[in-house]
């Protein structure tokens, strides 16, 4: 059963929402999604940017209140 | 086929410092093959427990420590440990400090030679910093 882990990258700047997405993406299995939670709006454009790169997929991001929301399934 | 980055990092700045390293993990874990180059007042920051603090140039120097962004010794551990980046220290340096291989932080490659690195860096995109 696929599940979603919270990466909670609140405070940290470019290149670090990415970083702890990359690092916490290594963790779960194939299928699995990963919902960043960056108050960095640069990582909020980087990081889908790296997902297309990388072919994984962007399910989604929206912000609420200053935080922005990034989902990421792994694919591979 | 992944593309080659080659940086070369010979400043002791905080800025400098910063961007290189952030240049280094987001080509790397963008599935480039990132090789770095550690020389002149650059070096000194990779000596095992040095704890050295590099200067800010200006303004956003400043800011980096005050807002608590990425150490840059964090991002080039985690463009080799993420990114399977190769960091390697440069022979001459290496002589003028009088430094051993095991003085160096351990993510960091063999020595390398100027020659060998611009050897490599034939193909793809090259940086300095």
């Amino acid at each position: 059963m696929a599940e979603r882990k919270l990466v909670d990258a609140r405070g940290s700047f470019c290149p670090g929402p990415l970083m702890e997405l990359i690092a916490a993406m290594k963790m779960v299995q194939v299928g699995d999604e990963l919902e960043v939670l960056s108050t960095d709006k640069g990582s909020a454009n980087d990081i889908p940017e790296w997902i297309h790169k990388v072919k994984h997929e962007h399910v989604e991001t929206r912000e609420d209140r200053g935080v922005w929301h990034i989902v990421v399934k792994k694919t591979k | 086929m992944s593309n080659r980055i080659s940086i070369m990092v010979v400043s002791g700045t905080r800025e400098k410092l910063q961007m290189a390293a952030m240049v280094a993990s987001v080509g790397a874990v963008s599935g480039n093959d990132v090789r770095v180059f550690l020389s002149m007042n650059a070096l000194p920051f990779f000596i095992k427990g040095a704890g050295k603090h590099a200067p800010a140039e200006g303004e956003v120097g400043t800011l980096l420590d005050a807002r608590h962004a990425p150490r840059f010794e964090d991002l080039f551990r985690q463009a080799v440990e993420l990114g399977d980046a190769r960091i390697f220290p440069c022979s001459m340096a290496m002589d003028l400090l009088e430094l051993k291989q095991e003085a160096l932080l351990p993510y960091l490659g063999e020595a390398m030679g100027l020659t060998k690195f611009l050897s490599d860096a034939d193909e793809g995109q090259v940086w300095s910093f």
